[in-house]
């Protein structure tokens, strides 16, 4: 393989990713970035959604909560507060934190924070979304 | 004089519970070593939170200009008037002194904010069991004008140690800063037992908010361990196989001090203001976080320590006994020996 970059992912809980890829696909806070070896600086907050690498051509998908990246030439490091990959998720915590989302949006309560259970929903739903991609 | 019979029952059952402390001494042991590791495993992502904080306090415009206030709530110095403490124990107690002190510290805290509204979060068991004797329980959360006291508890969480995540203190600091933010509270304290090593340790209240200065711990009150309490952690750390220096984390700091803090030209996607404000919270996050780990690898060393110093009082009281038992069974044949000799010599 020619181009590749170093890729850390590094979580309170430990460090997630410590490895080469050849590209990194980062849910931004306004929009997806891809990343191939040698872009520019760049630093940026990450939103709740999916991180995808590919090493040798074979792509590995991680959940992400809030986060933040640091983008060099040739190294790219994410500091996120959690990053889940496929088989760590537990499918039935997810449901069910989606389904109590739903439940919270649906209700009429004033006292309901709207913001919060939309992040809680939005995140339910990419851990299900990552966890459906479990490598083969 | 006690018969043989009874000392010798006693030994058995002192050499059971030597057994048991023992076997509390190397579980404690095994859970201390993973403990520690868990708290090595955060750090990276500890520094390069604040290093990133740390540069960008220089970009950032933090403070306002015209008014040289703060922008950012978190930073805002305020009066102190309604305080939030969390006191963090452990959930089981046999650990030696390990919750009476923080208890104590804590009380010793609270004296020195007479005069002020403190609401008490507990973290652990024991801290929940200990205060509640002591002060109202509020379940209905803060009360603002109906106080039952200057001292109030408003939570409480129990049985989070086992399987600590990152994603409990984010909960607590989410709740803490929203509280703050509105204006409820002034300060954030939080009592806990500090954890270097095994021998490096101390019991400090810390204050959490406002922050005055990223990177630097704010330690209102510290205690340390005194000179005997040290050797004997040693010495049971010695004999159970763990390590007593603190970790080697040069490598680790020095990664994470490059973190986004190359001298390059930076694309931000988001102002550096922006991105200094959505950071904050988590470092707030990262330090209850922090604190809580540290002091769950305390209380495995406390345990341990404790067990250490049972099991050598079991193994003196043994060799006691065993002295008093060889007296008593040398006493009773001289005895029967002067029966048997005298008895000869009144033939």
């Amino acid at each position: 393989m020619a181009d590749v970059f170093q890729l850390e992912i590094v979580t309170p809980e430990k460090q997630v990713v410590s490895d080469t890829a050849e590209e990194v696909q980062i849910p931004g806070k306004k929009g997806y970035l891809g990343i191939l070896p040698g872009h520019a600086p760049l630093i940026t907050e990450l939103a709740v959604g999916e991180i995808i690498y590919r090493k040798d051509g074979q792509p590995h998908y991680l959940a992400v909560a809030w986060g933040f990246a640091e983008v060099l030439p040739t190294k790219v490091t994410i500091l996120a507060e959690a990053a889940e990959r496929p088989e760590e998720i537990d499918v039935r915590r997810a449901q069910e934190a989606r389904e109590r989302a739903e439940e919270r949006l649906k209700s009429q309560d004033p006292t309901t924070d709207y913001e919060r259970a939309l992040y809680a929903l939005k995140r339910a739903d990419v851990r299900l979304d990552v966890a459906g991609k479990k490598h083969p | 004089m006690a018969n043989i019979l009874d000392i010798r029952r006693r030994i058995r059952s002192v050499r059971n519970t030597r057994q048991i402390t023992k076997a509390m001494k190397m579980v404690s042991a095994a859970r201390l070593r993973r403990a520690q590791e868990r708290a090595l495993a955060a750090r990276p992502y500890a520094r390069m939170l604040t290093n990133v904080l740390q540069s960008l306090v220089t970009r950032a415009e933090i403070y306002d200009p015209e008014t040289g206030e703060p922008r950012h709530p978190l930073l805002a110095r305020r009066e102190e008037n309604n305080v939030l403490m969390l006191v963090v124990t452990g959930d089981r107690g046999l650990a030696g002194a390990f919750n009476t002190n923080i208890l104590k510290t804590t009380l010793n805290f609270l004296a020195s904010k007479l005069g002020k509204n403190v609401d008490i979060e507990t973290i652990g068991r024991k801290g929940r069991d200990f205060l509640r004797r002591r002060f109202p329980y509020m379940t209905e959360g803060p009360s603002g004008g109906g106080r039952a006291g200057p001292v109030e508890i408003v939570g409480e969480k129990v049985g989070m140690f086992g399987k600590l995540s990152h994603e409990d203190a984010r909960e607590i600091a989410e709740r803490v800063i929203e509280r703050y933010t509105k204006g409820e509270i002034d300060a954030l304290y939080i009592a806990f037992n500090e954890f270097k090593s095994v021998i490096a340790q101390r019991l400090v209240v810390e204050q959490i908010l406002p922050i005055r200065e990223i990177g630097r711990a704010e330690i209102l009150q510290a205690q340390v361990m005194t000179e005997e309490e040290r050797k004997r952690a040693g010495e049971a750390a010695r004999t159970a196989g763990v390590a007593t220096e603190e970790a080697d984390t040069h490598a680790i700091d020095q990664r994470a001090a490059q973190f986004a803090t190359a001298q390059v030209d930076y694309i931000y996607e988001q102002p550096a203001g922006e991105l200094f404000n959505s950071l904050l919270p988590k470092y707030v996050g990262i330090q209850i976080f922090r604190a809580l780990l540290e002091s769950v690898a305390a209380e495995h060393a406390a345990r341990m320590t404790a067990m250490d110093s049972a099991t050598n009082n079991a193994s003196d009281m043994i060799d006691s006994l065993t002295l008093a038992m060889n007296r008593v069974r040398q006493a009773k044949i001289t005895k029967e020996i002067i029966e048997v000799v005298s008895g000869a010599a009144a033939q």
